[in-house]
Order: C-alpha cells, then sequence, then structure tokens
C-alpha cells in the first residue's frame, strides 16, 4: 500500500521485520490500544524499555475509549478509598497539562448535577460529601436561581456544580498518548489479536501469539484489552475474572452545545444504576450527547441501538432540557461498559490494577470503566512503579513529553487561514463542508504516523463526516484521494478493521 | 476589495441560470462561486435523462443540461470562479438610499448597503463586496443518523446522492446486493442505475403508503425492471458487525409505527437511503437570512428576495424542488432581481405570485402509484395519465395526440433512451487506445486512471435491450479528448439496427 508516513512511521518498516524474524525480542507487551494501553505506552516509553503494542482492531481507541461520554470526571461518584476515586481525583487535576503537552482538545466546562426533588437534594449532598472525602475540588449545590444561571432551560428545583468536570476529544487524546509513544520509541502493531499466551518456566519470559502467527516476546504482559481484559488473563492462566459488557447508547446531535448547553448536565444519580443515567455533554467541537443507557448484554461485540432505548434516551434528556428537538439529531451510536459486576448485583467494583501473584510479569488492569480515560495517566503511572519495584527503570535522556497536532483549518482566524493557506494550498480546499476540513488536513489524517488505515482512523484524526450530512460531501472526495493519491482498490477500503469493506469494487 | 453587481454562491442550475439573468438585467460584473471543481452541481452525476422538457423541450440527461446552462452563463458574460467554498457573508446594514445600489450620495467605494463574500480557495482567501447577492446552494441529503435507524452501524450504508456520485462518477459500486429505503426519486433512479450496472436490488421500501416519487419513476424505474417496492414498510434494524450483512424489514401501522411480528431480515451488502432532501443554508445564517424552523428552507418572498435587503435565494436551497428546470427557472428570476436591486436604474424587480406557481409545479407530474392500464406520458412535464382500455382498444386522458403514440408505443414496445457512462482513458497518449474515439476493449485501461464519461443513446432504443447495452458499454474504453455531442460507440437497437451513443459532455 502507498501510504507514504511523514516522519516517524516505524510500524510499516517493523512490519516486514516481524514477517522475517517471526518472533520478535520486547521488554514490554502492551495488549490493547485504547486509552489505558496508549497511556502505559506513553508512560513506559520515557524509560530505556522494548514496548510492543498489539491491537486488534486497525487504529486506537476502537473500542470502549471511543465510545463513551468524553468527559474528564472530578471524582466524587466514586467510594472513597477506591483506586477509582484516587487515581480519578488524580487524573482529573493532571488531565488540562496533559492536553496541553500532548495538544488535545479540552475544555473545563464544569458539570452540573440536576434535582427534581428534595430527595435528590439530599443524593447531592452524599455526593458532595463523598466528592470532599476523595479529595475533590470545586463541589458545591446551587439553588435554582443559580441552576438557571449556569444553564439556562433546565428543569430541576436545584443542583450540584462541578467546577473541576471538563470535556475533551476522547480520540485525539489516545492518538496524541499513542504518537507520542512512537516518538519516544514504542511499536504499535495494528490487525494483531491475541490468540496465545505462554509463559516459559525457564526463562520467565512470556510468548505471545497473534491471530496472523506471529510470535511476541517480553518480560513483561500488560493487560489493557478493555472488554476481553479477562480472556487475556485466561489466556495466561488467570481464571478470576469475568467481565459483563453493559451496553450504553447515545444520540449526537448538531453543533448547538453553543446555544443551548454550556456544560455537561446529569440528572441526579439514583442508587442502584450501573451508569451515571441519562445525562447531556456537550464535545468539544461543539455538539451535544445524549446517553447513555444501561443494558447488560451477553455479546461483546454487540454495539446496536434500540428502538425501545433509543425513544426513552430522548424523552429522558428532553426531560432535562425542553428545547431539544428530534431534528437536531445528527447519529447514534452504542459503547459497552467492561463491567466486573453482575448484572443483578449492579452499581460496580474497584479497577482492578495489579501484578498476579501467581504469574508473576502479567499485570491486570481490569474493569476499567468509567472513570478509566481520566485515570488513565494515574493508571499508566501505577504500572510503571509496580515493574520499577523489581527491576530498575532508566529514564530515557531523549524522550520528548510533548507532541503538536498539525494545524486545522477551523481553529484559525481569516488571517491565520490565509498565511497557512498560502504556506500550502491544499490548506485552501475544502473536503468536509460541516466541519470545513481541508485537503491537507485530511491527508495529514491519511499519512498518520501510526499508520491505521480506515475511513474511521481519517474521521477521527481530521473530524471529516462527523458533521449534520454524515460524510454525504466529503466521503466521495476522501475515498477519491485514497483511490487517486494513494493507489488503493475501492474494495480495499475499509469503514474500521479489516471486514468493514465499504465498496464491492469498480463499476467497470 | 473586489467588487461585483451580483455575487451568486454556487454553480448547479440555480445559479447558472441566476448568472443569466442577472446579466440579462443589465447587471455589469457578475461572479459565481463554485466549491467544487467544475459547474453543474449534482446535475454532473445525474446522468439518467429527464432534464430540460421545459427550458430546452428535449430530453436531456442531467451532464447535457448542465453544458446548456453553463454555456448559457458564459456566453452572458458571468464570470465563474470555482473552488471557491464560501464561509460567510457579512451585510453591512440596510441600503442607504433608494431600495438598493449605489449609496445616496453616488459614491461607489462604500461598502454600506453592500454585502462581503469570504470565500476559501486553494489560492486564499477571497473577499468579494456586492451588491446583490443570490444564494443558489442546494440542498443536502437526510441520513441514517438523523432518521435514527435502530440497528447497529457497519459499513455499507449509504445516502443515494452518495451511492450515485460513487456509481456514475468515480466508478465504485457499492454493493451487489442491494436495499433501497425510501422511493424519492433519486432512490428510483438508483435503483434503476444500480441494476443495469450489475447489482441486484432486492427491495425498495417505502414508508407511506404510496411511492414518493413521480409515476413516471415508478414505472420507468422500478416496474420496467422488476423491482419490488413495499409501501407501508420500513427499515426496523440494520444488521452487520463491521460490514452490513442484512436489514430487517417490518411493516407499518397506519400511525406510521412498526406492527409487531412482521419482521422479515433480507440479506444485503449495501443500504442506500433516499429519505429526504434537505435545504443546505448554512452560509444563508451567516448573512442573518431567516430559515423556516422546520424544514430548514430560505423564506424569501415573490420576488425571491430574503428577510435581509439584496440577498435573494432560488432552487434547492430556497425549497425542494422535483425538476431542474424549475430550479433554473427560479434562478434567473432570482438573478433577475438580484440585478434590478444592484442596479441604481429604474427597472422593476420581476414578480410572480409564488403560490400559483407553486401549485402549478407541484402537480405537473403525478407522483405515487401509476394506475393501472395507464402510463404517464413523459414527452412533456404534464405527464398525462393515457390510459388503454382493452376492451374498446381506445385511448383516454391524453392532452395531445403524442399522448396516444406514446402509450401505444408504451404497451407494445416500450422505448427509452439508455444512459450510462463508459470510461475515458485520460491519457491520450496511450497507444492501446485507438484515438478515433470509437469503441475499444477495456483490457487497456490501467486500473484507476480512467474517468467515466456520460453517455447517451441517440434516439430511444427498445427497453428489452437496454440491459444488455448497457454491459455492452461496460467494456468500452474511448480516449480523450472528448466533444459533448460526439459519437462514441453504438449499440444494437434490437432490432438489428446500430445506435450511436453519444458523449453527454466533453472530456480532456
Amino acid at each position: 500500500m502507498a501510504f507514504a508516513a511523514g516522519g516517524a512511521c516505524a510500524p510499516a518498516a517493523d512490519l516486514r521485520l516481524h514477517r522475517k524474524l517471526l518472533m520478535y525480542e520486547n521488554d514490554v507487551i502492551i495488549i490493547g490500544a485504547g486509552g489505558i494501553g496508549c497511556a502505559v505506552a506513553r508512560e513506559l516509553s520515557r524509560y530505556e524499555l522494548n514496548i510492543t503494542v498489539l491491537e486488534k482492531e486497525c487504529d486506537v481507541a476502537g473500542g470502549i475509549s471511543g465510545r463513551n461520554s468524553a468527559v474528564v470526571h472530578a471524582g466524587f461518584n466514586n467510594r472513597p478509598g477506591s483506586l477509582m476515586a484516587k487515581l480519578c481525583v488524580r487524573g482529573n487535576q493532571g488531565f488540562e497539562t496533559i492536553c496541553r503537552q500532548l495538544d488535545v482538545p479540552y475544555q473545563k466546562t464544569g458539570k452540573l448535577l440536576v434535582a427534581f426533588d428534595e430527595e435528590d437534594l439530599e443524593i447531592l449532598r452524599g455526593i458532595i460529601a463523598q466528592g470532599e472525602a476523595n479529595g475533590c475540588r470545586g463541589l458545591h449545590l446551587v439553588d435554582q436561581a443559580e441552576l438557571q444561571r449556569l444553564m439556562p432551560g433546565v428543569g430541576g428545583i436545584g443542583g450540584m456544580l462541578s467546577s473541576e468536570t471538563a470535556v475533551f476529544d476522547p480520540f485525539l487524546y489516545c492518538i496524541a498518548l499513542a504518537e507520542n509513544a512512537l516518538q519516544n520509541g514504542a511499536r504499535f502493531v495494528f490487525n494483531s489479536e491475541v490468540v496465545g499466551i505462554d509463559r516459559a518456566s525457564s526463562d520467565a519470559r512470556f510468548t505471545v501469539q497473534t491471530a496472523d502467527g506471529r510470535q511476541y516476546r517480553a518480560s513483561y504482559l500488560i493487560n489493557c484489552a478493555g472488554l476481553y481484559s479477562d480472556r487475556i488473563a485466561e489466556m495466561a492462566g488467570i481464571h478470576d475474572y469475568r467481565i459483563y459488557p453493559c451496553r450504553g447508547e447515545y444520540f449526537i446531535l448538531d453543533k448547538i452545545a453553543d446555544e443551548l448547553l454550556p456544560l455537561p448536565v446529569y440528572p441526579a444519580p439514583k442508587a442502584g444504576i450501573g451508569g451515571l443515567g441519562v445525562h447531556l455533554t456537550p464535545t468539544t467541537a461543539g455538539n451535544i450527547i445524549i446517553g447513555p443507557s444501561a443494558e447488560y448484554i451477553d455479546d461483546r461485540t454487540d454495539l446496536a441501538c434500540t428502538a425501545e432505548v433509543m425513544e426513552q434516551l430522548f424523552a429522558e434528556a428532553k426531560a432535562l432540557l425542553p428545547a431539544l428537538d428530534r431534528r437536531q439529531i445528527i447519529g447514534s451510536y452504542a459503547g459497552l461498559r467492561p463491567k466486573l459486576t453482575l448484572p443483578k448485583e449492579g452499581g460496580y467494583k474497584d479497577f482492578v490494577i495489579q501484578e498476579e501473584s501467581s504469574c508473576p510479569g502479567l499485570i491486570n488492569l481490569i474493569g476499567i470503566e468509567s472513570p478509566g480515560l481520566t485515570a488513565s495517566v494515574p493508571i499508566a503511572e501505577m504500572v510503571a512503579d509496580i515493574i520499577a519495584k523489581q527491576k530498575p527503570l532508566h529514564e530515557k535522556s531523549n524522550f520528548v513529553e510533548g507532541r503538536k497536532r498539525p494545524p486545522r483549518l477551523r481553529d484559525l482566524d481569516e488571517t491565520q487561514q490565509a498565511a497557512l493557506i498560502a504556506e500550502d494550498p491544499e490548506y485552501g480546499e475544502i473536503i468536509c463542508r460541516c466541519q470545513k476540513v481541508s485537503k491537507r488536513e485530511i491527508r495529514n489524517a491519511i499519512e498518520n504516523p501510526l499508520g491505521a488505515r480506515s475511513i474511521s482512523a481519517i474521521k477521527y484524526r481530521a473530524w471529516a463526516t462527523t458533521g449534520r450530512c454524515n460524510g454525504g460531501y466529503c466521503l466521495t472526495r476522501i475515498v477519491d484521494m485514497l483511490v487517486r493519491e494513494y493507489g488503493m482498490k475501492p474494495e480495499e477500503i475499509t469503514y474500521r478493521s479489516a471486514g468493514s469493506e465499504l465498496f464491492s469494487g469498480r463499476v467497470k | 476589495m473586489e467588487q461585483a453587481d451580483v455575487l451568486i454562491v454556487g454553480a448547479g442550475p440555480g445559479g447558472l441560470a441566476a448568472a443569466k439573468g442577472a446579466k440579462a438585467a443589465g447587471a455589469e460584473r457578475v461572479v459565481i462561486l463554485e466549491r467544487d471543481s467544475r459547474p453543474g452541481g449534482i446535475l454532473n452525476q445525474c446522468v439518467h435523462d429527464g432534464f430540460g422538457l421545459v427550458r430546452y423541450q428535449k430530453q436531456l440527461t442531467g451532464p447535457e443540461y448542465a453544458v446548456r446552462a453553463e454555456r448559457e452563463a458564459e456566453e452572458s458574460g458571468a464570470e465563474l470562479l470555482c473552488g471557491h467554498h464560501v464561509v460567510n457573508i457579512k451585510s453591512n446594514g440596510a441600503p442607504s438610499g433608494g431600495r438598493g445600489g449605489a449609496c445616496s450620495d453616488g459614491c461607489d467605494g462604500g461598502f454600506a448597503g453592500r454585502h462581503v463574500v469570504t470565500a476559501i480557495s486553494s489560492e486564499g482567501l477571497k473577499q468579494i463586496s456586492a451588491r446583490a447577492i443570490v444564494l443558489a446552494t442546494g440542498c443536502r441529503e437526510r441520513t441514517r443518523g438523523a432518521i435514527a435507524i435502530p440497528g447497529s452501524r457497519p459499513a455499507g450504508v449509504f445516502t443515494a446522492g452518495v451511492v450515485q456520485n460513487f456509481v456514475n462518477v468515480k466508478n465504485i459500486m457499492p454493493g451487489k446486493r442491494v436495499v433501497i429505503l425510501g422511493s424519492g426519486d433519486v432512490g428510483m433512479i438508483m435503483a434503476r442505475r444500480l441494476t443495469l450496472e450489475g447489482a441486484e436490488v432486492v427491495a425498495v421500501i417505502e414508508v407511506l403508503p404510496e411511492p414518493a416519487g413521480l409515476s413516471r419513476n415508478v414505472s420507468q424505474c422500478l416496474y420496467d425492471y422488476g423491482i419490488q417496492i413495499y409501501c407501508s414498510h420500513t427499515v426496523s434494524k440494520i444488521i452487520g458487525k463491521r460490514k452490513l450483512e442484512a436489514i430487517e424489514m417490518s411493516q407499518l401501522n397506519d400511525c406510521g409505527r412498526v406492527i409487531p411480528g412482521t419482521e422479515r431480515l433480507i440479506e444485503c451488502d449495501a443500504l442506500v437511503l433516499s429519505v429526504g432532501l434537505i435545504p443546505e443554508n448554512e452560509v444563508a445564517q451567516t448573512a442573518g437570512v431567516a430559515l423556516d424552523a422546520r424544514s430548514n428552507r430560505v423564506v424569501t418572498d415573490s420576488r425571491m428576495q430574503t428577510n435581509v435587503p439584496g440577498i435573494f435565494s432560488c432552487g434547492n436551497s430556497r425549497s425542494i424542488m422535483d425538476m431542474a428546470d424549475f430550479v433554473s427557472e427560479q434562478g434567473e428570476l432570482a438573478g433577475w432581481n438580484a440585478a434590478v436591486y444592484a442596479s441604481a436604474r429604474d427597472v422593476e424587480m420581476r414578480d410572480r405570485d409564488l403560490r400559483d406557481w407553486e401549485e402549478a409545479w407541484s402537480t405537473p407530474m403525478a407522483k405515487g402509484f401509476p394506475q393501472p392500464n395507464t402510463v404517464t406520458c413523459s414527452l412533456c412535464p404534464k405527464g398525462c395519465q393515457v390510459r388503454f382500455d382493452a376492451e374498446t382498444g381506445l385511448y383516454g386522458g391524453n392532452g395531445c395526440k403524442r399522448g396516444i403514440a406514446f402509450a401505444e408505443q408504451e404497451r407494445l414496445d416500450p422505448k427509452r433512451f439508455l444512459t450510462t457512462t463508459i470510461k475515458v482513458l485520460a491519457d491520450a497518449g496511450d497507444k492501446s487506445v485507438e484515438k478515433t474515439g470509437m469503441a475499444k476493449s477495456a483490457e487497456a485501461c490501467p486500473k484507476g486512471e480512467a474517468v467515466l464519461l456520460p453517455v447517451r443513446s441517440e434516439v430511444p432504443i427498445s427497453l428489452k435491450c437496454l440491459p444488455s447495452a448497457v454491459k455492452e458499454l461496460q467494456s468500452v474504453t474511448v480516449a480523450s479528448p472528448i466533444q459533448c455531442g460526439s459519437v462514441v460507440a453504438t449499440i444494437s437497437d434490437g432490432e438489428g439496427n446500430r445506435v450511436l451513443v453519444l458523449a453527454c459532455a466533453s472530456c480532456g
């Protein structure tokens, strides 16, 4: 394939190496390139370690990390003393810095929890107490007038404001972590599903086998496999965990957050619900997200939206914000929570982040549901600490902490736009009309350093196809670029990973 | 800053006719800004016939109609700038004197009462100050996201216009087994087009009790090819994890709700949505033009003027039209009035009672199911319903004699224009392709380097021979340059004669 990647496109070159050797030696193998796997890769890439990330999908954030509310949580929802509470609060406090370092869209919007009756207010008082015990800052009750000032048009008699809650772009977050890890020497191998794990007693090293027949060896195995983390543990002989997928469905609304929703608005949580309740969240791109529902299902690949839940979602959202209108809907999606609690128990269990004593070298990260992304950097630091206790970690002298995203036309004022186009005329060719994405931005996305190759890889990097026309204008233009300028055959173009081919071929 | 009397946004049928109208009314400098690399808009991908009956009293294909409209605009003396994406319009207050045009003190350089249009192109940001604006920005398609079809989000779900572009312009086939949701005209036209190019269209599904598009399209796109239409049905679920595998079709009750127990699975690899068009008015909104909240159409008076003095709107951005001819008529009127507005001369704007106009235009062609034993005459836009009485052998319902001849032919041996595309090798220097422009085997054409040229038969041919003729042309490649109207191939008319196949656009 003729993807000429600019800069450090290590994976493509390394893949050829792998084929030759069929066995690849590492210090650390990370299984899964979601937010946790990418954060761990980035954290460990500070040190003199040979790191490979194995991912079954064609890109980062292909699972839980790409299908959530995109909120940086404050940490008041979790039980004091739990890892969830501790790591979430710490993650929240460092999130703005990491987003600045890695050039990830982040907005500290704050968040409102709305009380509809006295009982709700009592729950909110309890949440503030819990949050303060967790070390959260900026939590306080607001009366109805203050509620209306913060969020005009919302129902409710009062509420709670959390000033430290933020929204961010989870795709660009994972991409940034991964690109920065790559820059610092970590290796990402996509389309590589782990199918077997052996641990030799002689040298205590793991051999990891992928579906394509390759083998990777390492002393440490970090299980960041999200929905499949129990299965990875099982392959390594640990049968203690079981993930129960719990589906959450969402609606995406047009870019109306500026007018209607300055900050995330949640209902006061009711006891016993596995999620946080159906809420309204503005995105960093200005859209509104409605959701998620919470429904335990059996199939870990079932990301379907259902008629019943869709109906209910919108009704609940409209109860929170009566100004919503179905005509504002531009899309829907569903995500799965990797829960450790049985359906009948509800609620949540704490994150599992530990090296298994029965399998030294295997570090399991299991049940990392919300607030996993918020906590991802502290989780990664914990992993580094676990390794450092056994093996001295030497910091690289040339570790690059920051990473810059290529400019986006829509972020700039007219003078800056003109300067950018003068530098590169392709910045003046608009490919995506809804989001004003230029041809150069699409090209940057196609030639991404990680070598991810799909329409969704372009979508999440350039934000094309995400607007109200769902790609009606830009998809034909993007495909035309892939075919004419990158030599792809139409039938090779996939929406996501292999198996999601968009076309059957040529007409003639 | 550059100045214009009338600036037109969009070079589809509306914009091109507006340019002609504006020049006819005496405007000095008329500029059209078009975001695509060529004029014509959606006409370029509408390779079927049925255009031009009102404007040119001829059955033209979309590209032929575009060529005429372009020529007229060009001959009128208007300037066309392609690759210019208008991002906003700023209106500098109401005109200072008279109904518009020059400032009261006669100065020409002041910007009061002018509109400043900003467009992005590969040359940078262009600003043009214009006395009057015509918005001819067209429409976009309603999407899967907007109508919230339950189910998964696999590859293989497209809107009809996107499929039309892929099949007719990009030479890319979306699938082999296709279901179409929505019986709007684009959906039915694509049902025929996909069938002729070798796909199997297994169902056209319509939510309403009757087909939504023109009766003539029901006959000529569905019945002609034995394509099954299911009215009062919908797609209740999309199935397939990575690639579309099937859809669930359900019957609807009188209230439009799914009747439980009527679900049935239809296997398919592409779902094509033809579920409505939405006026595209993002540019209009930047100028403060008032839109109808429900339909997103621009509200204008009978002179096509919006609430912002000096800004006019026409075509699909003003309201969704059934025929391009009417878009042109409206564009010409809008252009004329914009020029009158812009001029200081004492010329009256033209007025039309839009209610009468719209009524006259809403019925010229019948919609829904064709009547039994009745053909819709397609010789003119009146669309007479010509009945045949088998007992008496007599025809009725025809508005003129031609209707009887048409119905007789329809009954015995229906004839249709062949409209399709053929491959053109852009590299005319390639010796493997004859330069005469006549047919040549496709083998010599390197994959990915050919472009598609819309073509038509010179005269209608027997419907029976149409599929084989399209198939015959699939393996034909011609060399550029090709002039619009030139002969590129011949096909059999089924009666032993060869019929000329003509290029509907120029190439190279």
